[in-house]
């Protein structure tokens, strides 16, 4: 190779990386823009209150989007997490309530909101663990099974609530959705604890370095001693056991449960996830990323609320954004390959 | 499949003895291409002329998929000119090769698995009658004509993926003839047929000579080349080492002009007699599954590797070295046969089980089976766990990087920042990360599949010292490699496999790379060649 080959080649190579830095920070580029954009619109945005309010909101979807980041780096996907998440919540409140009769105010015949809280993950839980089976045993497209898990989960939901709500709760039950711990509400604590523990676990494990494996290159994955199988089914446990979490807290938080709440979660869910750079494509992307993707998504929507802009027009513009995100992504991957 | 040899036209005096005049219908001159500033074809010049049945010969890398690729459009050549009859022509695309008259048959099928055999050879030039709507009268009337000339009994709606190898190759040939193709480019057509198979398509390409097609060969199996072509070119390196006519050559002569440098190379050991230890690894009577109507690619393979010895395993395309291999690490089922380790019987459960059983497999596809795009170097490295994790599977950053530094000194990788990602290294230094994963597992026996393809003369190099080190520190190796040179410069045995089966084992002081060639192509006693030619 000559030197001026060589020179050729190191300026590429500079390009290259110039770009991947570009897509790393770009999400959080964005955030602060529309933050700053809201601000200049509405000072009021920009309230602790509101702060607070945007991010009580992120939380939930936030929880999801923590699992969906292992689910969709590993090259899968999950369309079931809203039903799970209807599901799951409906368990927890049957446990508490000791059935699915009574008003408001009975809360004295169920099990301890404990038990409430440990049935809705290990619902959660295990219908992951068995989408992940199907998808890694029986190789059907993960979007296949988790569309069948959609309505599998919301027609059992519907089943265990009878169709109607289950409400009125425990105050100990209810503290975990409507609680606060000084200034800050008790799910963006959850949700904050969680997304550091699966940030720690896929930075700071092996299995965390084997999802990223799998998704990079599942064949290389295997020939390197990777148990495929063993990952992908336990991502989908992940994600139903974040499901779970967050069908708990969003029970908690409207004091009722019902088998219609988290539709269309699916989608907010997997747009924080993409919006927060985590690749459809696997294998690149992270838990970082995703947190401020869910945030961007609160933001956008709370903005737009408070903006006055119709909630149509809102779905058609976050709509349009995933989009952008994605192209965007495809875009990055072209420039710095 | 029932190919009617009855009705094949039999050829006027055999090949080699029908002299053709006129002008060419192809020609390429002075041909040249590089790719990233290596010249892989170097003025490359070779003609047809119509009914011509031209071999290009040469071992891999030598530049024939090359030629293949600028003369159907897939590449544009750097320099030099492709004519069809006699005029020049430029083809930006695929397509445009098409119309030009030339087919393609290429080695890995290029079909399209879920259409119908009619759709398959009629598809990206179906006819259409008013409003777009396509002829299927027609399509279906010249599918069963172009069926019936190649005597081939299938119903043209059947979907293509449930036809056999040798069926799947008369569709593609049968789609060259509803063109009208004035060239047939068939690459390595028979790297996966039967004997009998093999047969019947030297009738087919008789019979398209007869017809006024020009046919250029591409294969490795000399005897067939004795037997099907009239006239041969030699690549090697990217140039032309020798053309002529195949009736007037001998085989020996073919092998020495294909294999030719490799004399100088080889016997690289140094003289470094090392003893070999005990046998770690044997294999005995070898098999692989059949797959669906697939040919079992390996049948019946023995060898032994000692601790401390290099085993070359040669073979062409398709002889099942890397099916061989891919069994020992667990990675597909064994049919027949078994493998011990150490003496002790060994069961492969999985590529796991095989690591834990102190095996390595570095495997023949860089890009899609062994580098994780997009991740970092230090993580290329660490994915075989090179440093087992402490509690709860945490990592031990530490030690890695330091274990990485290491090899990347012990190794020569050339990389600023192993947080970086590999596919920012070039192919050589990718390929050094890959060994690296498996070396600083300390396996006991390491199989090591095409440790050099695609990557650059001072890499090749570096990596071929590094084997005959780790084989030196008493690693048992089992080398799998297309390249005779890179073979006989590295093995201290040599086992070379033909069809799924062992056509010879022994040291490599004793044999010649055209003495393996010719176990690699040609069975003993087996007599197609001369019969034919």
């Amino acid at each position: 190779m000559t030197a001026e080959e060589h020179a050729e080649t190191s300026a590429a190579l500079r390009r290259a990386r110039r770009f991947a830095l570009l897509g790393k920070l770009a999400p959080l580029i964005f955030l602060l823009a529309l933050v700053v954009i809201f601000t200049s619109l509405q000072p009021r945005f920009l309230l602790p209150i509101n702060i607070f309010n945007v991010l009580r909101q992120v939380s939930i979807f936030g929880i999801i989007a923590v699992g969906m980041t292992f689910v969709i780096l590993i090259r899968g996907i999950d369309l079931s997490v809203g039903s799970l998440v209807a599901l799951t919540g409906l368990c927890a409140a049957v446990v508490a309530k000791g059935g699915t009769s009574g008003g408001f105010s009975d809360a004295g015949d169920g099990y301890h909101w404990t038990i409430a809280v440990l049935a809705a993950l290990a619902v959660g839980t295990l219908a992951g663990l068995f989408q992940g089976m199907v998808v890694a045993w029986l190789a059907v497209p993960a979007f296949v099974v988790t569309l069948g898990g959609l309505t599998i989960f919301r027609g059992l939901a519907l089943a265990i609530g009878n169709g109607g709500p289950v409400s009125g709760f425990s105050p100990e039950f209810g503290w975990w959705g409507r609680g606060l711990i000084g200034p800050v509400p008790v799910p963006v604590i959850i949700f904050a604890l969680v997304a550091l523990i699966a940030y720690l676990v896929l930075t700071q494990t092996r299995f965390g370095r084997s999802v990223y494996a799998v998704g990079s290159n599942p064949e290389a994955a295997r020939l390197s001693g990777i148990n495929v199988n063993g990952i992908t089914i336990t991502s989908f446990g992940i994600i139903g056991f974040c499901s779970g979490l967050a069908g708990f807290v969003l029970a908690a938080r409207l004091n009722s449960a019902e088998a219609v709440a988290g539709t269309g979660y699916e989608l907010t869910v997997i747009a924080a996830v993409v919006i927060g750079g985590t690749s459809l494509y696997g294998g690149t992307g992270g838990v970082v990323g995703t947190v401020i993707g869910a945030v961007l998504t609160g933001v956008l929507m709370n903005g737009l609320v408070i903006l006055n802009v119709s909630p149509y027009t809102q779905q058609v513009m976050i709509g349009l954004i995933i989009i952008a995100a994605v192209a965007f992504d495809v875009f990055i991957k072209r420039q710095s390959r | 499949m029932t190919v009617r040899l009855d009705e094949v036209p039999a050829r006027a005096g055999g090949p080699g003895r029908t002299s053709r005049a006129g002008p060419p219908v192809l020609e390429a001159a002075a041909l040249t291409k590089r790719f990233f500033g290596v010249t892989v074809l170097n003025e490359v010049s070779l003609s047809l002329v119509p009914g011509e049945v031209r071999a290009l010969l040469g071992e891999n890398g030598a530049g024939k998929s090359t030629i293949i690729n600028l003369l159907s459009g897939v590449h544009q050549p750097d320099g030099g000119q492709i004519r069809m009859q006699g005029e020049p022509v430029q083809y930006l695309r695929p397509l445009d090769a098409d119309h030009a008259g030339i087919s393609v048959i290429r080695q890995e099928l290029s079909l399209f698995p879920d259409l119908s055999v009619a759709e398959a050879i009629f598809a990206g030039h179906l006819p259409s009658r008013r409003f777009g709507l396509i002829d299927w009268a027609h399509v279906r009337r010249e599918t069963r004509r172009a069926l019936g000339r190649l005597g081939l009994d299938v119903d043209p709606r059947l979907p293509v993926a449930s036809l056999s190898v040798a069926e799947q190759q008369m569709v593609e040939i049968a789609r060259a003839l509803t063109r009208e193709s004035k060239v047939v480019i068939m690459d390595e057509p028979t790297a996966s047929l039967s004997p009998k198979e093999v047969e019947n398509l030297g009738g087919i390409v008789a019979q398209l000579s007869a017809e006024g097609v020009a046919v250029l060969y591409v294969s490795h199996r000399l005897d067939e080349v004795k037997a099907f072509c009239e006239t041969y070119t030699v690549l090697r390196d990217g140039r032309v080492i020798s053309d002529g006519r195949a009736a007037e050559t001998e085989i020996p002569d073919l092998i020495r002009d294909m294999a030719g440098r490799s004399v100088e190379i080889g016997r690289g050991r140094g003289g470094a007699a090392r003893e070999p230890g005990p046998v770690v690894l044997e294999v005995r009577n070898l098999a692989s599954r059949r797959r669906g109507r697939g040919e079992q690619m390996v049948r019946d393979v023995s060898f032994t590797v000692r601790a401390g010895e290099i085993l070359g395993l040669a073979g062409i395309i398709g002889a099942g070295r890397t099916e061989t291999a891919r069994m020992i690490f667990g990675l597909d089922p064994v049919g027949d046969g078994e493998i011990l380790l150490d003496g002790q019987r060994f069961t492969p459960r999985g590529p796991a089980g095989a690591m834990e059983a102190g095996l390595g497999y570095v495997s023949e596809d860089r890009k899609d089976l062994s580098i994780l795009p997009h991740r970092s170097v230090h993580e290329n490295f660490t994915v075989t766990s090179p440093v087992a994790p402490g509690a709860l599977g945490r990592i031990n950053r530490g030690a890695e990087t330091r274990l990485l530094a290491s090899y990347i000194e012990r190794l020569g990788i050339r990389v600023q920042n192993t947080r970086a990602p590999i596919t920012n290294l070039s192919g050589g230094n990718q390929q050094k990360v890959v060994l690296a994963r498996w070396i600083a597992r300390q396996p006991r026996l390491l199989i090591i599949d095409e440790p050099t393809r695609g990557i650059d003369v001072g890499a090749k190099e570096d990596v071929h010292d590094l084997v005959r080190q780790i084989a030196g520190e008493g690693v048992a190796v089992l080398l799998i490699s297309s390249d005779l040179p890179e073979v006989m410069a590295l093995a201290d045995r040599v086992v070379t496999l033909r069809e799924g089966e062992v056509t010879g084992d022994g040291p490599a002081s004793q044999t010649t790379p055209e003495d393996l060639m010719t176990r690699m192509t040609r069975h003993e006693g087996q007599t197609m060649a001369a019969e034919k030619g």
